[in-house]
């Protein structure tokens, strides 16, 4: 079956939201076209847009793809979007708030118990803890997916450091260097607030004894981590300092960074860093990447670490399956935003149908990330099914099993013209006084032919997304 | 306020891309020299490598001195850290660790005469070549020098990278000087011969100044203006004065802004008293290799009291 496409009908037809587009593109020089394709590439490779792959020498540091052609999304369709977006993420901090107090949600027997016990991502540490505002997870990305053209569902949470923020913006700030003339005739909602929104989102969770401006900084790894471009970026838009755990230490109960001036105490830390590293004292006692007692400094109240510490257990895949419990048992309301129906291998009955079924499924390890260690069942061999299969049988607690989507598509620019290739959307969120949603999010798109994988590790690509100021 | 990071990483970087130049330069003026029939090519350029301060690193590695094996040596070659290529992948990096401190263009020009070297100096570079690949890194450390003084707002990271450009160009022109010192020095030399000429116009060439020293001085090189226009003269922008004269302005703002005066303040003022209350021929008369070789000494004691100061160290 041919999956929905975004801006082609069955049958030929444009779809409203991109008519304007197409009568653009159908004045559009073809050779000019391609110029400006390239034109792109120079622009990110100039600007130094790269991120790093890891184990990779020679491209230490390469492009993601960028396609020209936008992504575009109608006004309805975006407030119904985020709607369920802002009902997810406020039950994802609730539910954080609950499982480190009073963990009302196992009592009502509406989630199990061994969800937590052997779980890395719940970290003791949090217990009894209330972060400043009473937020938790203050910058989320939602990867969300398209299969119709009313049917939209989450993917997954990415409740601990999303990362793509970057893209999105420099993919806007491209598109309206190369196509100036294209924003004059179409109303797009814009995208470029998020780095203010973030800085006001930050500065409103700073600890109850700041006074006056609270001091914000970024906390990187380093310039060799994957994702540096993007700490610099945001550190940049925002006028903070980018530190490193070098740049830090605690001085009478405070972290504070070492400058030209003496040293000078933060307030609220975006840190970039996971979890594990962010302190010896705490955790890895070999992680550099951190600081030193930083944890006793937070627990006192004397510094916001965002995200709090301890977040990722709302985006474990273990537990996304049950997100339609989660959001209604805090929100009183079912989801608005649907989940992909979910198996969990670890029930006996389901581990069975999965192993009967799983030429028909995507199979994920609960704690993968990035397209790695999964099966993509229409998409494997005989041969690669029975390997996967005979893990799955070793290890079920260790995977969850959902159908194969139809991803929707949207057409990307080819070497033979315009071709229809797979996306997903991670729109951003920032929560802390209120919720704010920037408008789209970042597009990613598989730009092999038919694949449905569109990480940037595998070869994924990325898009401007437009929401249609209509 | 800066972090003492980021002061460190844009004092680098501009150290970095200055020697870059300044390696360009050096051979340039070596390579002028080896066609001269009646100069020793080898001997010329192992004083290049001296002058570069590379010389025991080179010596490690070859046992001879001629045009292709220094130029590589000095273009090109990752093993050595003054090299053009490494200057420019440590400036680089230095950029990317200040990038927040950085306009745009500043950062754009930096990564692009980075992209732009790297596949100029993948390979090694034909002699005949030499000049072409010599201007371009010139002019591609001109643009950075452009994008910087077009678009940075003159504060503290204007002042810490100047800083960093400075003291590298007093280093260097007090270098070459002191290799070259004693074809100066009047009791030695044969005042007027056609080699005295050429070693002159060299160590001129080598700071760029053989065209403007003709619009300052006579027409006729004279070894005393000659060590007058790169010592103390306060208008040549490679002089040692010139140089001290931007360091002490650039640590004064630094004073202004901060509210505070560091040993490092004391110190540059001291060496620019002595650089502007002061005669060439009294330099002479003290001994030219020995006021050089104590500027170099207190040119890099200077640095290190201004990383202690501002917290870089």
């Amino acid at each position: 079956m041919k999956p929905f496409d975004e801006m082609i009908k069955t049958g030929g037809q444009v779809r409203p939201p991109y008519e304007q587009l197409q009568c653009w593109l159908d004045t559009q020089n073809p050779e000019r076209f391609a110029q400006k394709a390239r034109d792109a590439e120079n622009v990110f490779r100039k600007t130094g847009i790269t991120f790093a792959v890891y184990g990779d020498e020679e491209a230490a540091e390469r492009l993601i793809p960028f396609d020209i052609i936008p992504r575009i999304i109608t006004g309805n369709e975006w407030r119904r979007l985020s709607q369920g977006i802002e009902q997810r993420v406020m039950a994802l901090n609730a539910f954080l708030d609950d499982i480190y107090h009073r963990q009302e949600i196992i009592r009502a027997g509406r989630i199990p118990r061994e969800l937590f016990t052997h779980n890395d991502a719940y970290l003791p540490e949090m217990v009894g803890f209330r972060p400043p505002g009473n937020v938790y997870t203050h910058i989320i990305g939602v990867d969300i997916v398209r299969t119709e053209e009313n049917q939209f569902y989450v993917l997954e949470d990415n409740a601990r450091t999303p990362s793509g923020v970057s893209y999105m913006l420099e993919n806007r700030e491209t598109m309206m260097q190369l196509f100036p003339e294209l924003f004059q005739q179409i109303k797009v909602r814009p995208v470029e607030t998020y780095p203010k929104l973030l800085r006001q989102s930050l500065a409103a969770v700073a600890p109850p004894g700041c006074n006056g401006t609270p001091t914000i900084a970024v906390l990187t790894p380093g310039i060799y981590n994957s994702a540096y471009f993007e700490h610099a970026f945001l550190a940049d838009q925002m006028g903070v300092e980018l530190v490193e755990g070098s740049d830090l230490k605690i001085e009478n109960g405070k972290v504070v960074m070492r400058t030209t001036e003496g040293n000078r105490a933060i307030d609220v830390l975006y840190r970039r860093v996971d979890d594990s590293y962010l302190d010896p004292l705490t955790f890895r006692r070999d992680s550099t990447l951190g600081v030193a007692g930083i944890m006793d400094v937070y627990r006192s109240g004397n510094i916001t670490i965002a995200n709090a510490p301890g977040t990722g257990i709302a985006d474990d895949k273990a537990l996304y399956s049950y997100m339609p419990e989660i959001v209604e048992f805090y929100t009183g309301r079912k989801a608005i935003l649907e989940n992909v129906p979910t198996h969990r291998c670890s029930e006996p009955d389901t581990l069975k149908y999965v192993l009967e079924n799983l030429a028909d499924l995507v199979v994920k390890e609960v704690h993968g990330s990035g397209g790695y260690g999964m099966l993509v069942g229409p998409a494997a061999t005989k041969k690669e099914r029975e390997d996967f299969a005979l893990k799955l049988k070793a290890n079920p607690k260790n995977y969850i099993a959902q159908p194969t989507l139809a991803l929707s598509t949207t057409p990307i620019m080819t070497e033979k013209g315009l071709a229809p290739r797979h996306v997903d959307l991670r729109p951003f969120v920032l929560v802390s006084d209120r919720i704010r949603i920037t408008p789209g999010g970042l597009t990613r798109v598989a730009l092999k032919e038919g694949s449905l994988v569109v990480n940037s590790s595998q070869g994924g690509g990325t898009k401007d997304t437009w929401v249609l100021d209509d | 306020m800066l972090l003492g990071r980021t002061a460190n990483g844009l004092y680098w970087m501009f150290r970095y891309i200055e020697r870059a130049e300044n390696m360009a330069r050096l051979i340039d003026a070596g390579l002028r020299m080896a066609l001269t029939k009646t100069s020793d090519a080898p001997e010329e350029w192992s004083s290049v490598l001296m002058s570069a301060g590379v010389k025991i690193g080179y010596d490690a590695k070859y046992s001879e001195y001629n045009a292709s094996l220094v130029s590589d040596f000095l273009l090109r070659d990752l093993g050595n850290p003054s090299s053009v290529m490494s200057c420019i992948e440590t400036a680089r990096f230095n950029a990317r660790m200040v990038r927040t401190a950085l306009t745009r263009e500043a950062w754009e020009s930096v990564n692009e005469t980075w992209m732009i070297l790297k596949s100029t100096l993948a390979t090694a570079t034909p002699e005949t070549d030499l000049p072409r690949v010599l201007d371009q890194i010139k002019r591609e450390t001109a643009i950075i020098r452009g994008a910087f003084h077009g678009t940075m707002l003159r504060n503290e990271i204007f002042n810490f990278a100047r800083i960093g450009t400075f003291i590298e160009r007093a280093d260097n022109t007090a270098r070459i000087l002191d290799v070259k010192y004693y074809v100066l020095l009047p009791s030695i030399s044969y005042v007027g011969t056609t080699l005295d000429n050429f070693q002159w116009e060299s160590i001129l060439r080598s700071v760029s100044a053989h065209r403007s020293y003709r619009w300052v001085y006579d027409v006729e090189y004279n070894p005393v203006n000659i060590a007058d226009y790169l010592i103390l003269n306060s208008r040549m922008p490679r002089s040692l004065n010139f140089c001290y004269s931007n360091i002490v302005d650039n640590l004064r703002f630094l004073a202004n802004d901060y509210g505070k005066r560091h040993e490092c303040h004391d110190m540059s003022e001291s060496i620019m008293t002595r650089l502007e209350n002061n005669e060439i021929r009294t330099i002479f008369d003290n001994g030219l290799h020995e006021f050089l070789s104590d500027l170099i000494y207190q040119t890099n004691g200077l640095g290190s009291k201004i990383a202690e100061a501002y917290n870089f160290d």
